[in-house]
């Protein structure tokens, strides 16, 4: 029972490690898929004096996937009954081309900056409309909320190593009189410590089953995954194969370094 | 004939404490019988310690198996273990283990394993009496059955060495003649060379032996 107990104490602290790591990679994931959504709508205003093509667009900056040209019929209609149309023609000819650009990918309010000076350095070029302001807020907003995630996600593995190291200390404790058995007889530091070993990756591989378990739950109920379409958002929060591998890695590396560490650490106080 | 342990002007203490053994110069030959006698506290343990690397001299020189033991490697001390066998007056069996694979600890360590193993092991509990307790734990055994469990773990590689740290000291009669007796046949019929600390030598031992008493810290030969 104690000893159930003292596997549970790291299965739980690898677990907490995993499902750190895990909801950071899961936010990552719904911020690019909220971005790759924010990309769809947002779009550049571009105003100059003549029409230019969808690809002089994307010769003055790389970012432009396509371009529309916004009509001024609508404007130009209800002007109809004020003016003759001779000069309603005259207008016509006059009135600036309007384009909306959008973009590869979702921009960087430094992006946007960028992209600005680049259009309005061409001479056909009037005016730039980015929409720093409100794009600023919602970006900023976006990185603050991931920041945060990632800041969280480190303390917790700090912590939780911590815990770790102190947990494989009380098994190092229990296993004393076997490894100074061992020892007496010739066995190298490996071989004495294989039982801490063992302890370290079965309890890896029981807290990343652990974690599979927990999104393969999350994703089955929906319940994330709901409130996610309700923003106008679909992704994948847990893959169990690469998400499943990485984390198995993870935890056999927390697990096998700290086992290394101590049983190092006590082979120098020997 | 080979020497397995020279002392040479050997001096053994703990940390700064107080000397144990001072300027001790002896040598043991390989193939003989020895046992160290001398009052509790003495330093015969101590010194028995000094042979397996438990404890550095402070002074002088002390070579074992032909490894000299003044600031000795791991690996070199490891190495030297794995051809000694040591059978202490608390057993030292490790109590998670069945008695068999307790007594299978000194192979497993030098790399053996499988079927080799196994029949060596089976062979070394029936000479211990101890076949039908095979798959039991130490804590289900009496005290002079885990000292024969132990002392058929001493065993168990053909060690060059086997020292013994009063081997007999807590056992009843039946156990003693046990382990006396695969003292006397490794040492006659194995040629392993033998070195027991105990207060009192037992009466009637069929093999020759040599004599060191521990007295004040000087170990004396006796005739």
């Amino acid at each position: 029972m104690k000893s159930l107990k003292n596997h549970f104490s790291l299965i739980i602290a690898l677990f907490t490690v995993l499902a750190s790591v895990q909801i950071y990679v899961a936010v990552d994931r719904t911020i690019a898929a909220y971005e790759s959504h924010l990309k769809n709508d947002y779009s550049v205003i571009v105003v100059a004096n003549k029409a230019l093509t969808q690809q002089e667009f994307k010769s003055m900056s790389s970012m432009v996937d396509r371009t529309e040209p916004i009509s001024t019929n609508q404007v130009l209609e209800r002007l109809k009954g004020e003016m003759s149309p001779k000069n309603l023609e005259l207008l016509k000819l006059t009135l600036p081309k309007f384009f909306r650009l959008y973009l590869n990918r979702f921009p960087t309010p430094r992006e946007i900056n960028q992209l600005q000076t680049k259009l309005e350095k061409n001479p056909a070029i009037q005016r730039v409309e980015g929409f720093s302001q409100t794009h600023d807020t919602v970006y900023k907003l976006m990185l603050l909320f991931k920041d945060v995630v990632q800041i969280f996600s480190m303390a917790i593995a700090a912590v939780t190593s911590l815990l770790i190291l102190k947990e494989m200390r009380l098994w190092q404790f229990q296993h004393a009189d076997r490894m100074s058995i061992m020892a007496l007889f010739g066995a190298p530091v490996w071989l004495r410590s294989a039982v801490l070993f063992r302890l370290a990756i079965v309890d890896a591989i029981i807290a990343t089953l652990i974690l599979c378990l927990a999104f393969f739950l999350i994703d089955y109920y929906g319940f994330l995954t709901a409130q996610l379409k309700t923003i106008g958002i679909s992704v994948e929060l847990f893959n169990f194969v690469n998400d499943a591998l990485r984390s198995l890695a993870i935890a056999l590396g927390i697990s096998v370094a700290l086992t290394f560490t101590i049983v190092m650490f006590q082979h120098e106080e020997e | 004939m080979d020497n397995v342990i020279t002392a040479d002007n050997l001096s053994l203490s703990y940390k700064d404490f107080e000397t144990i053994i001072s300027k001790a110069t002896f040598s043991i030959q390989s193939g003989s019988f020895v046992f160290i006698t001398g009052a509790s506290g003495s330093g015969k343990s101590t010194l028995l310690k000094s042979f397996y690397g438990a404890i550095e001299p402070r002074q002088g020189s002390l070579i074992v198996g032909g490894v000299k033991m003044n600031r000795i490697s791991t690996s070199k001390l490891n190495f030297l273990r794995r051809h000694i066998g040591i059978v202490f007056q608390d057993y030292k069996l490790i109590k998670e283990w069945t008695i068999e694979k307790n007594v299978m600890l000194p192979l497993i360590i030098s790399g053996y394993t499988g079927d080799v193993s196994g029949a060596q092991v089976q062979k070394l509990l029936g000479h211990v009496k101890l076949s039908h307790q095979a798959g039991k734990y130490p804590p289900e055994l009496s005290g002079g059955e885990q000292q024969r469990v132990a002392m058929a773990r001493a065993l168990a590689h053909n060690p060059i060495l086997i020292l013994a740290d009063e081997p007999t000291g807590n056992l009843d009669d039946y156990s003693s003649s046990v382990i006396w007796n695969l003292l006397e046949g490794a040492n006659t019929q194995l040629k392993t060379t033998v070195v027991v600390v105990t207060h009192h030598i037992p009466d009637g031992l069929s093999i020759p032996y040599k004599h060191y008493h521990i007295e004040f810290g000087t170990i004396n030969e006796i005739a």
